[in-house]
């Protein structure tokens, strides 16, 4: 097949690239200490959180922006970032509050706000963030009749500090790596969830993060603490306007189960990716780490990662408690210009913990797609067991798929696999296909479908509809 | 479709000129296929007889250099491989692809639903669809978990043959062309597979059986055998020449120009 057609079939439109018209207030480029006091007193935050915030921005300046990723990018300028961009208009309180125009966008990007209007008809509650603020939170008096706080970062802190205070940085320390510790000074908003005792969340939570305001970073935070014998699911989303310049993304989010308790976390990443020359697009560092702290606690990471001109992000599971279990389930598409590392990190201490891996990497067009994994068993982590799948599906010549999976155990009786493939979509599966009349987008779509299906079954089901229209649009024409 | 009479040709292959890379394989090759026979083309290794079925089926690896081939009249020579499928012509692979995660039977009721689609007529319903699968399944003596797997993902060279019998079977084409269906199945295989193919002779259906045994022959009984070699027929005659070349073999046949 000509590769013209291939990458036709490959060069998706990013349809999710508008600016919204808002009047919005920016702060100049640039990163000081009287810039986090800023964005602090803009919080409205106590005096504790400001000390903290300080004390991770003097570690950051003592760190180094790290390069072992098989990444290539323009240095980042960290000075001519603008840390703090706000809608002004729009409280969080009441939805008359909002600005319609907001409204009107997240309508467009399909997620409604209004609480009547649910999404493919299961209750889905929404945390929206435009810029550096939460501008709505739905459900938020429902979830309260159970106990649940489900709030934006910024209110928890105001309202939760004790909370805040405990889990916050218990997982990823505030120096934990340059862009966590560079998150932990500035990071704007984000999501708070506490699921109380032996409670299981009756809706899906979610939060959806849009970039809309030019030159400035997205720093954003979330913590979730799932207390004994509780369960959450958890889904967030994104997006950024099309445009020429790089900007940066650098969240961190921290999960914490108690003992019996479960998270599920799933992420349709869909940030604008750059043209195919790798102008533009937005560049992704993000640090995410899941704490199994109580015994028989399970976390569970879906990732479908199809934007971003550079993704960098290792979803992570510490296993301390015994029996433990974490999952990784990802898809990273790479086409145009994107370059990805992402992968994930099991660390297994407590007794017979087990972690499952299935990374799916598709590349094509120019994209670079590495998958970085480690496996870790400690000495006291007996009976651990862990499976990892990672295959890579080439589409087109001038792509590439890596694989670097690290495995470190210090006890014996572990029981480690590891098995990778990398195939090409090859011709021969195309006609075979077109043979019995499906056109060739189809039978493009199908075949990719078919590579992804095992992590796709692990997503939310309104989610799993949401992420097979992304790929098909990522991988465009190839529309099912 | 019109009533078949003898005179009625439902494939045209005229002096057709083809080549794999530089290679040219096929060379003035000539053959009609008429609606409701069955042709069986027998020849030696290399004469051809793949490079002949992936040409009639568009493959990406020929390239027609010169001739035509004519399909209900029309030429096909530059249609696209899914217009010819859809158009009624169905090959039977000899070496089926595997597809991962693809789901076969949602596989086979999308490629349905395209020809439906094409035809005019309503898709078929999941339930709708599942029903006819079932059935299918059961006189070709194939487990029903083949409804679950992936698509020819892990079966076993009968399993594979079969299945591309159940896809025929489901889509009902016009033209069908059996690739060396005969290759790696036992007996058994061979019976149901066979049992397949017959039941889809209907009187106006055309079948081009690619086959290097006559073992089949038993089985399908054909109305023209077609001998290839170095990319021509030489011969064609009646099904009595199956015998004659299990004796003296392909070396005894001379073209009659």
């Amino acid at each position: 097949m000509a590769q013209e057609e291939i990458d036709k079939a490959v060069s998706g439109e990013y349809n999710l690239g508008f600016e919204i018209d808002i009047e919005t207030e920016t702060v100049p480029p640039g990163l000081s200490e009287d810039i986090i006091r800023f964005i602090s007193k803009k919080k409205d935050e106590p005096e504790w959180m400001t000390e903290l915030r300080l004390k991770a921005y003097s570690k950051w300046l003592d760190m180094k922006e790290p390069h072992w990723g098989k990444l290539e990018y323009e240095p980042i300028d960290y000075q001519s970032i603008s840390y703090y961009a706000a809608p002004k208009t729009g409280g969080p309180e009441s939805l008359d509050e909002v600005d319609p125009k907001i409204l009107a966008a997240y309508e467009k990007l399909g997620i409604p706000l209004e609480e009547q209007k649910q999404l493919a008809g299961v209750k889905v509650a929404v945390d929206a963030v435009v810029d550096s603020v939460s501008v709505k939170t739905t459900y938020t008096e429902e979830l309260n009749k159970h106990g649940i706080i489900f709030c934006s970062i910024s209110e928890a802190i105001r309202d939760y500090p004790e909370l805040v205070k405990k889990y916050m940085f218990s997982v990823v320390p505030m120096n934990d790596n340059y862009f966590a510790a560079l998150n932990s000074a500035v990071f704007t908003d984000g999501t708070f969830v506490y699921i109380p005792k032996g409670v299981r969340c009756p809706m899906e939570l979610s939060t959806y993060f849009r970039i809309n305001a030019l030159n400035t970073g997205q720093f954003e935070r979330t913590l979730i603490v799932a207390d004994e014998g509780s369960y959450v699911s958890y889904n967030e989303g994104c997006s950024a306007p099309t445009r020429d310049e790089h900007q940066l993304h650098a969240a961190v989010v921290e999960l914490v189960t108690m003992k019996d308790a479960e998270i599920k976390y799933s992420t349709i990443q869909n940030w604008y990716p750059g043209d195919e020359n790798g102008k533009g697009g937005i560049y992704n560092f993000v640090t995410k780490r899941g704490l199994c702290k109580g015994d028989n606690s399970k976390i569970s990471w879906t990732q479908v990662e199809t934007g971003s001109a550079i993704t960098w992000k290792y979803p992570s599971c510490i296993l301390k408690g015994d029996n433990t279990v974490g999952e990784f389930y990802s898809v990273a598409v790479t086409t145009l210009a994107q370059q990805a590392d992402t992968g994930t990190k099991m660390i297994h201490l407590g007794k017979n913990t087990s972690s499952t891996i299935i990374s799916k990497g598709i590349s094509a067009m120019k994209g670079q797609n590495t998958y970085r994994g480690l496996v870790k068993v400690g000495t006291h982590a007996d009976g651990a067991r862990n499976y990892s799948e990672c295959d890579s599906l080439l589409i087109g010549d001038r792509c590439g798929a890596h694989t670097f999976p690290y495995l470190e155990s210090k006890d014996t009786q572990s029981q480690i696999e590891h098995e990778a493939t990398t195939s090409k979509i090859s011709d021969e599966q195309l006609f075979y296909l077109r043979q019995r009349g499906i056109n060739e987008e189809d039978a493009v779509s199908m075949i990719v479908h078919g590579f992804c299906k095992e992590v796709f079954s692990q997503l939310p089901m309104e989610y799993a509809v949401e992420a097979k229209a992304l790929l098909e649009l990522t991988l465009e024409g190839s529309v099912g | 479709m019109s009533k078949s009479s003898n005179n009625e040709k439902v494939l045209e292959i005229k002096d057709v000129h083809a080549k794999i890379g530089n290679k040219e394989i096929l060379k003035g090759l000539n053959l009609d296929l008429e609606p409701g026979k069955v042709h069986a083309i027998m020849g030696p290794n290399g004469a051809g007889k793949s490079t002949l079925s992936k040409t009639i089926v568009g493959h990406y690896d020929i390239e027609m250099t010169g001739g035509d081939i004519l399909y209900k009249g029309k030429s096909i020579k530059d249609w696209e491989p899914e217009e010819r499928a859809l158009e009624g012509i169905f090959l039977s692979f000899q070496h089926p692809v595997e597809i991962p995660g693809v789901n076969n039977a949602y596989f086979l009721r999308t490629a349905l639903n395209a020809k439906r689609k094409h035809e005019g007529k309503e898709e078929l319903n999941a339930a709708e669809f599942l029903r006819t699968m079932k059935q299918h399944l059961e006189e070709l003596g194939m487990k029903s978990d083949m409804i679950s797997r992936s698509l020819n993902e892990g079966f076993s060279g009968g399993e594979k043959k079969r299945n591309e019998i159940l896809q025929m079977l489901i889509l009902e084409p016009d033209v069908i062309i059996l690739d060396e269906i005969d290759s790696g199945l036992d007996i058994d295989a061979l019976r149901a597979v066979s049992e397949g193919i017959n039941r889809m002779k209907d009187g106006k259906r055309a079948f081009l059986v690619i086959t290097h045994y006559s073992r089949i022959l038993d089985y399908i009984k054909p109305d023209y055998i077609h001998v290839l070699k170095e990319g021509r027929v030489i011969k064609t005659a009646g099904p009595e020449l199956v015998a004659r070349l299990e004796e003296t073999g392909y070396d005894s046949i001379e073209e009659v120009q």
